[in-house]
């Protein structure tokens, strides 16, 4: 029984036969949804475990510290899979976001060992790599006897694949040859535009091509859509989180930097500059006339809702933002659109700075050869495709994944735009920021500075001049300047 | 037969000989002492450290380099600001409103009763969540009190985002959640204070203002002062309202010195500032401590007739 679709089956896992082609023959075989989704996971599980010993490590425990997100509900709903495979008992804690890195840190500052993996961000890396916290991962990468042959490494997109690797030198390149693989990427976000068509069509207006017209098209937008609706959103609470969305993409995209390094590796800061001040000028001006009113409390999660509920009619930030709103219960599902978005008039394409959650092993971990197991399964092609087709696992970080025609018809039906968007724009997804251990400081007073400039308490002139030679003080006394 | 139990003797087999009897009963409060002191010799020994966890090869011994970059650090000066200005702010205003409430409902009746027990349910409410309870209201797109502000002609009134109001909008939530507590402190001072000066004074046809200022705020002093010094301990260590509202902002218009050194410690990771910090919170929390616990026993030796 089944021996053809068995047959069919394997020639996909083997890459002889594409997701459509599978589809079609499991369908013209009668197979049920259901019976066809058991089988494939069957076969699935048997391919990946053909050619290597994924039970190698069966009886074992570990747990994991989450961020409550839909990549760790997408992995949840797919644990017992990984039980299955490798006989590992899982158990893991979910945090709020609010709390979550204050959690990582508490339990990796005082060496714990509760827990073996953890979600973290790139820029999060920066801080535990240094410290001795979380674990290079090339040693288990770069390991034919610990890493399943199908793993895939170089499926992985190269920019973010590199935005995760970091040789720990302050100002030293991302993905360098020498650099530490601190972390995996697990799901990524691009900050582009996300928009509401319907009030677009209503105004009269396009989609806008650069900041200059972005600050013209979000000012009419505010003014004649009526109803309270402004016209950008955009993060502006006082913290690094602020500054690495849509604000950082565009100030990228004009060739700017935010520190300067040295020939003997010495940093400086370099937001200062004729460049700089004009760029921050304009996009201040955007935030006074177009921007929610309380802007200097806004994180990602006023900025989403407030499109979703219909109260602004664009927002510069991270695209899955864009795609969440436009399903589920809110009330613009289905109004909204998606368009790449290069800030310099003069630039041949986006840049946009990126945000990865990726997974850390930590460095106290009991077992980190059984931790290795569930990482390389979580972060796998597999759990990829399940998480892309079957929950709301966006942005993957596999470029396998963004060639599936399923996912891409998923996204094309619902989310039309969301596929072109990325597609045109991942080329120059990267972490634009200079990696260095001050990280969170430095952001944190961009972000401060760039409150202050939209309140008119200081020129833009004169508070980047500040914050640069705060900045280069702050530096100095860490030994970096 | 009745026997007696020298000094010193075996009761129930187990001895513990007079001089050492003392220091077993204290053992529980030391115990106690050390696990609060262990933590704070730890935070002065950090406090005198270079001592990032992003630079663990940089830690080092500075002695008093972090107190002394204080001097020239514009951010340090500008939280001693705002956290002793909020501090004065909001224990004034809370002492007044809290004392008007309390008069207002000193006579023991029903109603009086039943209002001082509702007027308490704000110091029930977790001051996080009474901070998010207002950003809600204050939303300038749908807050109820963003639109009386319309009412009465502040359009565009930003409350807690604006640098210009963020302090009035945090004082305000401050006064919310923590006046009630001052009421029922002053409350139960004025119900327990000798009713026959009070007598006298209305025998003899006083005035009430004289009453007030020369009987009633001279006795009450006491819980006054009680009153101000927990609140003033507490509000200068103000954390969840701040952070919960504005995370220090809008730029610095908030970063009082538990925000700062919150920030230093979990997004910084500056171990060393962040104690020195603390360190200096805790030299302002002992001086303004004495300071009001001296006035206090003066005052109470006053009242007993020892000074």
């Amino acid at each position: 029984m089944y021996d053809k679709e068995k047959d069919l089956i394997s020639a996909f896992l083997r890459g002889e036969v594409d997701r459509r082609g599978l589809l079609k023959g499991l369908g013209a075989a009668g197979l049920t949804a259901g019976t066809a989704g058991t089988l494939f996971n069957m076969m699935s599980t048997q391919a990946l475990a053909a050619d290597f010993d994924w039970k190698a490590h069966s009886g074992k425990s570990l747990k994991l510290l989450l961020n409550k997100h839909p990549y760790a509900d997408a992995m949840i709903a797919n644990l017992q899979t990984f039980k299955d495979l490798t006989g590992i008992e899982v158990t893991y804690d979910v945090f709020p976001e609010d709390v979550y890195f204050d959690k990582v840190t508490a339990a990796l500052s005082s060496s714990s060992s509760e827990y073996d993996a953890f979600m973290t961000g790139a820029y999060m890396t920066w801080t535990y790599g240094p410290a001795g916290w979380i674990t290079d991962l090339n040693e288990w990468i770069k390991d034919p006897s610990k890493t399943n042959p199908q793993y895939g490494w170089d499926d992985f997109l190269p920019g973010v694949k590199a935005s995760c690797a970091w040789n720990g030198q302050p100002g030293g390149a991302l993905g360098s040859e020498d650099a530490k693989q601190w972390c995996i990427p697990w799901g990524y976000e691009q900050n582009n535009l996300s928009y509401n068509k319907e009030m677009f069509d209503k105004v009269g207006v396009s989609v806008p091509k650069n900041l200059d017209e972005l600050l013209v098209t979000a000012a009419k937008l505010t003014k004649d859509v009526g109803g309270g609706v402004y016209g950008i959103g955009v993060r502006g609470s006082r913290s690094w989180a602020t500054i690495h969305p849509g604000f950082l993409s565009g100030y990228a995209n004009f060739g700017q930097k935010d520190l300067n390094v040295s020939a003997d590796g010495k940093l400086s800061a370099a937001m200062n500059t004729p460049e700089s001040k004009a760029f921050h000028a304009k996009w201040v001006q955007m935030i006074q006339e177009s921007g929610p009113k309380d802007w200097s409390t806004y994180t990602w999660y006023q900025v989403g809702t407030d499109l979703g509920a219909g109260a602004s009619a664009m927002i510069y930030d991270a695209d899955i933002l864009g795609y969440f709103m436009n399903g589920g219960d809110n009330k613009m599902a289905g109004k909204l659109a998606y368009a790449p978005f290069a800030a310099n008039p003069a630039a041949t394409a986006p840049t946009p700075n990126i945000w990865i959650w990726s997974l850390s092993m930590s460095n106290f971990s009991k077992d980190k050869d059984a931790t290795w197991y569930f990482l390389q399964w979580a972060t796998g092609l597999e759990h990829a495709i399940f998480g892309a087709t079957k929950m709301d696992f966006v942005n993957p970080v596999r470029a396998s994944v963004w060639k599936d025609e399923i996912f891409r018809e998923r996204l094309n039906k619902s989310y039309p735009g969301y596929v072109e968007m990325h597609d045109i724009s991942a080329p120059g997804a990267k972490i634009h920021f200079t990696a260095q251990p001050l990280f969170f400081d430095l952001t944190t007073e961009w972000a401060a500075t760039l409150q202050k400039m939209v309140a008119k308490e200081v020129p833009v002139d004169e508070g980047l001049d500040k914050l640069a030679e705060s900045i280069n003080r702050q530096l100095a006394e860490a030994g970096l300047g | 037969m009745a026997s007696v139990t020298q000094p010193g003797a075996r009761t129930g087999g187990f001895r513990i000989s007079k001089r050492v009897l003392p220091y077993v009963l204290s053992l529980p409060a030391l115990l106690v002492c050390i696990g609060i002191l262990i933590p704070f010799f730890t935070a002065v020994i950090y406090s005198f450290q270079r001592y990032r966890l992003s630079q663990p090869w940089a830690r080092q011994f500075n002695w008093g380099e972090n107190y002394l970059n204080f001097f020239t650090d514009p951010g340090f000066w500008n939280t001693l600001r705002i956290s002793l200005v909020y501090a004065g702010v909001t224990v004034g205003l809370e002492l007044l409103l809290g004392l008007g409430i309390a008069l207002l409902l000193q006579r023991r009746t029903t109603v009086n009763n039943f209002i001082s027990i509702m007027l308490l349910l704000p110091l029930m409410t977790a001051p996080a969540l009474a901070a998010l309870m207002w950003k809600l209201m204050t939303n300038p797109g749908f807050g109820i009190l963003s639109y009386f502000a319309s009412l009465v002609g502040l359009e565009n009134f930003r409350w807690a985002s604006s640098p210009d109001t963020a302090l009035l909008t945090v004082v305000l939530v401050d006064i919310w959640v923590y006046t009630p507590f001052i009421m029922i402190l002053l409350l139960a001072g004025l119900r327990s204070l000798p009713t026959q000066p009070f007598e006298a004074a209305a025998l003899d046809g006083v005035p009430r203002t004289f009453v007030f200022f020369r009987i009633t705020l001279p006795m009450l002093t006491p819980y006054i002062l009680t009153a101000t010094l927990f609140r003033l301990l507490d509000s200068i260590q103000q954390f969840d309202i701040i952070y919960a509202m504005t995370q220090g902002g809008p730029g610095d218009t908030l970063t009082v010195f538990q925000v700062e050194a919150y920030l230093n410690f979990f997004q910084s990771t500056n171990v060393g500032r962040s104690a020195a910090l603390l360190i200096i919170l805790w030299a302002i929390t002992y001086i303004l401590s004495n300071v009001f616990i001296k006035n206090w026993l003066r005052l109470r030796e006053r009242a007993r007739g020892e000074a």
